[in-house]
């Protein structure tokens, strides 16, 4: 199923990011989707070699969850392929069966474990989601007919709410819905005034936008996101909310609390939450209950 | 070396509006120029104030003092048209921020020796100036990822996530923009893509 039609069907759309290992053992992130994800979540993104760091691809995950019963969302970015390589891999997600994408124009190589990589960039993130437009219209980005039925896909694609240049990011947010995108999951949100004042400036784009949290596990990853991590700001109070219990900091219970909170500030101004929980997919469950969003019921 | 190839005499017409100067870069020997072609296209230009032939406008010092005697006519002109290769252009609108500056040539990479400027890799010798949708800041070069529609998302503060010390590429554009009032040139029709067969200094398709 796209994730387009839930949105169209009014559900506030839940959606958590899982990572693939760097290695071929999926066991542990099949049983997790299984056992905290299934019921909770409507569509588990997949990503694509993130932060630049080599892992098992996303398509291939994609696959394997769907098999599992459970609906995955395809991440691209234009890093590591060039305009050949990403309508073919658009085209193999049709033939298997997967209709949901997020289109990025992706982390540089310098970011990961292979620094030395040649970056490609031939397309970007508002020309991918062109190019998977063209595809579903019958051609490809240079304008040759694709045989038989064309695929149909929902188009997602990012936006940074809490960015220190929103002004652009909005910018950039219209061009990706002019060139075809169909909804939006955020960057981390820890500002819900920022994030609510984003939203009365994106709702003219008419496209529905998930909330993006990231659950903030301790201070050190808080301190280390705001020097690094472009368009994510912990404030101050937050940071002190975390350093105030070390204990329930450690067992990560400020940080779902936090979550919790966010999404129930934010919740009536966002379409849907997406939630990246950097292995901590097991307090998810705990995130939705605390901001009373009720399990759902799996839609593959 | 470099070869810069005139852009369409319509798409320069477009370009000239209100009073116009003309700056000509003769400078480099490393650069092909159509000195000839140039010429006779300027001559048909309507609002033309002045036209300045002058040489090395790539370095920014030498740029100031070969305009300093223009000054005034360059303050009252609305529009400057340059005709050079990429850097030359980018120079002229780095010293003249608040004026619309516009490229009028497209500039292609020929094998073997490049021009000596001191800014040589402002240019990405693309063969498809974007120089002039983008307020005189060249998305290839001053941008990491060479992104042709819009910032990525990665940087911080108005710093690159590539290299902390180099301000956002699209960022820089789009503050430059919005100093021109010309925000909607980021409203593509359809998204750019680049030509990479394109820089091919035999059969230029521009």
């Amino acid at each position: 199923m796209r994730i387009t039609e839930l949105f169209q069907r009014g559900e506030f759309v839940l959606t958590a990011e899982v990572g693939p290992p760097k290695g071929v053992e999926l066991d542990h992130l099949i049983k997790d989707a299984h056992e905290y994800l299934k019921t909770r979540v409507h569509a588990l993104n997949v990503t694509d070699n993130q932060s630049s760091v080599m892992r098992t691809g996303s398509l291939a995950t994609c696959k394997v969850l769907k098999d599992e019963g459970l609906l995955p969302i395809f991440q691209i970015t234009c890093r590591d392929r060039n305009r050949i390589a990403l309508q073919s891999d658009v085209l193999s997600a049709a033939l298997l069966g997967i209709e949901n994408l997020l289109l990025l124009t992706g982390d540089y190589t310098t970011l990961g474990d292979h620094p030395q990589a040649k970056p490609v960039f031939d397309l970007d993130s508002v020309s991918l989601i062109h190019a998977v437009k063209r595809l579903e219209e019958g051609f490809d980005i240079a304008g040759n007919a694709v045989d038989g039925a064309p695929p149909k896909f929902a188009k997602g694609a990012v936006v940074s709410p809490c960015s220190d240049s929103v002004d652009v990011q909005l910018a950039k947010m219209e061009a990706k819905v002019k060139a075809g995108c169909e909804y939006f999951q955020t960057q981390g949100v820890y500002e819900p005034e920022k994030f609510i004042k984003f939203m009365e400036q994106a709702k003219q784009f008419g496209v529905p936008v998930q909330l993006g949290l990231i659950i903030p596990k301790n201070v050190g990853m808080c301190r280390y996101m705001n020097a690094n991590v472009a368009g994510v700001h912990v404030p101050d109070e937050m940071i002190k909310e975390l350093q105030a219990d070390k204990e329930k900091t450690k067992a990560g219970d400020t940080g779902v609390e936090i979550c919790a909170r966010l999404i129930k500030e934010c919740k009536d101004y966002a379409q849907g939450v997406h939630i990246m929980s950097l292995g901590w997919e097991n307090r998810i469950p705990e995130i939705l209950d605390m901001a009373g969003i009720a399990p759902i019921t799996p839609v593959v | 070396m470099l070869i810069t190839q005139l852009k369409s005499k319509e798409t320069i017409e477009a370009l000239a509006q209100g009073k116009t100067v003309i700056i000509n870069c003769h400078g480099c020997k490393e650069v092909y120029f159509a000195e000839h072609e140039a010429d006779e296209l300027q001559k048909d230009l309507s609002g033309v104030t002045q036209i300045i032939t002058t040489d090395y406008i790539c370095n920014p010092d030498n740029l100031k003092l070969q305009l300093q005697k223009h000054t005034d006519v360059i303050n009252a002109a609305d529009t400057i048209l340059v005709f050079s290769c990429g850097v030359g252009v980018q120079t002229v609108a780095a010293q003249f921020e608040s004026k619309k500056v516009y490229s009028c040539c497209d500039t292609y990479p020929l094998p073997g020796f490049q021009g000596v400027t001191p800014l040589n890799v402002d240019c990405g010798q693309c063969g498809e100036c974007y120089l002039n949708g983008t307020g005189g800041i060249c998305p290839i070069t001053a941008c990491s990822k060479s992104l042709l529609n819009g910032q990525c998302g990665g940087a911080k503060e108005g710093m690159c996530e590539v290299d902390k010390e180099m301000e956002c590429g699209w960022e820089r554009i789009y503050r430059k923009l919005e100093k021109l009032n010309k925000l909607d040139n980021m409203k593509y029709e359809a998204p750019k893509v680049r030509n990479y067969h394109n820089p091919n200094a035999e059969e230029p398709t521009i």
